[in-house]
């Protein structure tokens, strides 16, 4: 460590993110590594190192000869002060050396409110944030995740992106740059040879035109570059690499325990949510091999949790045959196991309540919308029936706290439907007073209003968003109906989702924005502390965009769609079909209760959907 | 209750008391050595770290208590299996099955090292070595209730200061550190306070020994 960063540490809060050497963390020997990569990550340590997608990735790029993976976060701003004051340079955490020195900066972006995070770190880096100022074959920033799924606005910034789960295609990347890099390739004949690799998009091959109103009026392939770039995915998860030596941090981050993933996709169908669409196939991992992983990962990290992951646990059918192996080795060895996003079915109370013996948590709902009509309308096959019954059961059985989130601005919403959660609200504290056996301390109901924000990729991705005023209103409008003292109610503030929408279904001209925000302040967007809306406002006005364009407007079903590019497996057709059924009120049920021929199933050749 | 003496150097001097704590309760299970469980709501392993050090400090006498569950392993086993399951920078010295009483801990030995962006005279030396043998030395103290004014002086046993470089001095310290306790960050205070033209840029405190009332060393 230099003497500078000694001297500031001890200045900051929480020094020990800066620091590495935790448990578990890869150093290697730099005279025999040939490619430098940093993983980047556009927000803090906590949020970062709490990334499963990070830390696959790490131990398979680490498990490349001759290639050295390193881990880079965004600095918290006291940090960046010291930084900026003393011009010490974005550093990463294994060998503290800076970024400058990588061959290769992998960022993975999951959240729209990072991109100016993206920006900030190259900045602080020292290096050009622009692809088209980077010029050597060194610094190649390239990109993941669910964002990849709509680059657009941060297409000048990014020399290619990679759709899709990068088990596979990130070391087919970084082996074609090792190559590139002893024959000595320009830059330009390594994105050229990048982009045939499967996946791989390279922004600069593609010309967007507009027409006058505004929208997209062609998208033009250069340099033979495909038409469509369709998402990797892995076929068999039972074989695919699963990191169970994995850094354990020294210091608290987020998500402080030990995961496993027990399966990939989603059966639901959920119209507003992108990643129900966007990471099908359904593809599982078998409970033998689910319960190894989980027994080396708590024996490698010494993690006194651990909990199994997917996009709705109750779904995966080998969930009996797993916790039954895991609930006796937790319960010996004083792990708590923790499954999140059960359903509200029979087994999964059976469950909830066997895992009771281990912890007890509270009771989470996410019905999304307050009326059965507006539930049929997004899909979200969650009846007030189930939601009540469980509450019995928990009532009965001693919880006397409850979570319930819903979304205001759903398309087709009406006063009826925000009146409905109310409603729903108020009937869940007739069943505590009914059916609670332990009525000293009361009931807690914590209910949660998001701002819905339209996502590519899904039904919902030509919708209007509703006005932050409109929005405001309806948060009023049930606030006033809700009478118990029991209640607490949060809804989140407008202006971010608002931001998140612009993104989300952006296009290139917006990276002028994220550019000229991030060069006024814009960083950690998604923190309150920092979050300067003023700022993104002020960036719109200068570069001619009207926010209204992206959200309000709705796009047109015949409109070309800034994410066009991109191929998640599941058809445009499939996605309107879904749309003229979520507005006609009709439900399409799960996929065990038949294929609804979404598409997805096509990107597999070696196995089937196990939907 | 078995006791381990441990070392805190390095990048891991930036973890923190709590966090510590943490990467203890993981090493032990690592280690594959079953921590007891206090009882209540919420179990929690058994360990604790007498005398919470500050973050960015250095220490070569930490103590560790904790209890295993079923029967111990011998002493020289449990160090061998921690230290293997430990992280750069905390290594377990030694273990012994019982040790004395916490609060009979009283002073400690530390050594506080002033890094200057220039060179050192002996006059620097000469003139902090007075500052310290005033009769008082009154300082605002930053406590649970408030800030109050605090004598440092009687709560110096020795100190001795000695050049430690061309830009560097050091100050070797035996302070209370318990009952009162004096933060070894308050010597470096003093000389702010009094000598403004000899703050240093950078202090960097270890922690070398403690003692019991009798000036015993602590186990």
């Amino acid at each position: 460590m230099t003497e500078l960063l000694k001297r500031i540490l001890p200045t900051v809060q929480k020094p020990a993110r800066y620091t590495g050497g935790e448990f578990n963390e890869i150093k290697k020997d730099l005279s025999e590594i040939r490619v430098r990569v940093a993983f980047c990550f556009p927000d803090t340590y906590e949020i970062g190192m709490s990334n499963l997608g990070m830390r696959i990735l790490y131990g398979i790029i680490n498990q490349m000869d001759g290639v050295w993976c390193e881990r880079v976060f965004a600095p918290w701003g006291d940090m960046e002060e010291q930084m900026r004051k003393h011009d010490l340079p974005l550093w990463a955490l294994e060998s503290q050396d800076s970024l400058k020195d990588f061959d290769m900066l992998a960022f993975t972006i999951g959240y729209e409110m990072s991109y100016s995070n993206i920006l900030n770190m190259l900045r602080l880096a020292g290096i050009p944030v622009r692809s088209e100022n980077r010029l050597g074959l060194e610094n190649i920033v390239f990109a993941g995740g669910v964002c990849a799924f709509n680059p657009e606005p941060l297409a000048p910034f990014i020399d290619f992106f990679v759709l899709g789960e990068g088990e596979e295609v990130t070391p087919e990347i970084i082996t074609l740059y090792d190559r590139a890099k002893a024959e000595k390739w320009t830059k330009a004949r390594y994105l050229q040879e990048v982009s045939k690799i499967s996946g791989v998009y390279v922004p600069s091959f593609y010309r967007h035109e507009y027409s006058d109103d505004g929208t997209l009026s062609a998208i033009v392939p250069l340099n033979g570059a495909p038409e469509k770039i369709t998402k990797r995915i892995v076929e068999n998860l039972d074989a695919a690499y699963w990191p169970t030596k994995t850094i354990v941090p020294s210091t608290e981050i987020v998500h402080d325990r030990a995961n496993l993933e027990v399966f990939r996709g989603c059966i639901r169908g959920c119209r507003f949510c992108q990643a129900g669409f966007s990471c099908r196939p359904v593809r599982k991992k078998s409970p033998d091999v689910l319960y190894r992983q989980a027994v080396e990962t708590l024996e490698n990290s010494g993690n006194n949790e651990i909990t199994l992951s997917s996009l709705s646990t109750s779904d995966y059918r080998g969930l009996k045959e797993l916790t039954d192996q895991m609930i006796p080795y937790c319960e010996q060895n004083r792990v708590n196991l923790s499954v999140p996003s059960l359903r509200a079915d029979n087994f999964s109370r059976e469950l909830m309540e066997k895992l009771q013996t281990v912890r007890k948590s509270g009771l989470t709902f996410a019905p999304e919308a307050g009326t059965q009509r507006l539930r049929d309308v997004i899909n979200k096959n969650l009846t007030e029936d189930e939601i009540l019954s469980t509450c019995i059961n928990a009532f009965s059985g001693g919880w006397n706290n409850v979570k319930l989130y819903f979304m205001l601005g759903l398309p087709t919403e009406t006063d009826e439907d925000v009146l409905g959660i109310a409603e729903l609200v108020y009937k869940v504290i007739l069943t505590w007073k009914e059916h609670a056996i332990n009525k000293k301390r009361g009931l807690r109901v914590h209910v949660a209003t998001a701002y819905f924000v339209p996502k590519p990729h899904t039904p919902f991705q030509w919708e209007k968003q509703i006005t932050p005023e409109e929005y405001m209103r309806r948060c009023k409008l049930l606030k006033d109906h809700f009478y118990s003292k029991s209640i607490e109610y949060n809804y989140h503030e407008p202006e971010l989702s608002r931001l998140e929408a612009v993104f989300a279904r952006g296009d290139r001209r917006l990276a002028d924005v994220i550019e000229e925000a991030s060069l006024q302040g814009a960083k950690l967007d998604g923190w309150d502390e920092y979050f300067r809306y003023d700022i993104w406002l002020d960036a719109m006005k200068k570069c001619g965009i009207d926010p209204a364009f992206y959200t309000t407007r709705g796009y047109g079903e015949e409109e070309i769609l800034p994410w066009d590019t991109a191929d998640v497996g599941v058809s445009k057709k499939f996605l309107l079909r879904e749309r003229k059924q979520a507005y006609a009120g009709i439900i399409t049920p799960d996929c065990r209760h038949g294929c609804a021929g979404c598409g997805a199933n096509c990107l597999l050749k070696e196995v089937k959907c196990d939907a | 209750m078995p006791r381990a003496i441990f070392e805190k150097t390095g990048n891991a001097i930036y973890i923190s008391h709590l966090d510590l704590m943490r990467v203890f309760q993981r090493a032990f299970k690592r280690a594959g050595l079953q921590l007891t469980h206090t009882q209540g709501f919420s179990p929690r392993p058994s360990v604790s770290i007498a005398l919470p050090l500050s973050v960015g400090v250095e220490s070569h006498c930490e103590l560790l208590d904790f209890d295993l569950e079923g029967e111990l392993p011998s002493c020289e086993e449990i160090q061998e299996r921690l230290n293997g399951a430990l992280i750069e920078g905390v290594r377990v010295l030694s273990v012994y099955s019982e040790g004395g009483k916490q609060r009979d801990i009283a002073f400690l030995d530390c050594a506080v090292t002033l890094e200057y962006d220039r060179c050192v005279t002996d006059g620097d030396r000469e003139e902090i070595s007075g500052l310290f043998k005033r009769e008082s030395l009154m300082l605002e103290k930053k406590g649970k209730n408030g800030t109050k004014q605090q004598d440092i002086i009687p709560l110096i046993r020795k100190l001795d200061v000695v050049c430690a470089g061309d830009r560097k001095i050091r100050l070797n310290a035996q302070i209370c550190c318990l009952n009162p306790a004096l933060n070894p960050a308050q010597l470096v205070a003093a000389i702010a306070e009094y000598l403004p033209e000899k703050a240093p840029a950078f202090a960097q405190v270890t922690r070398l020994e403690i003692y019991d009332q009798n000036e015993n060393v602590f186990r």
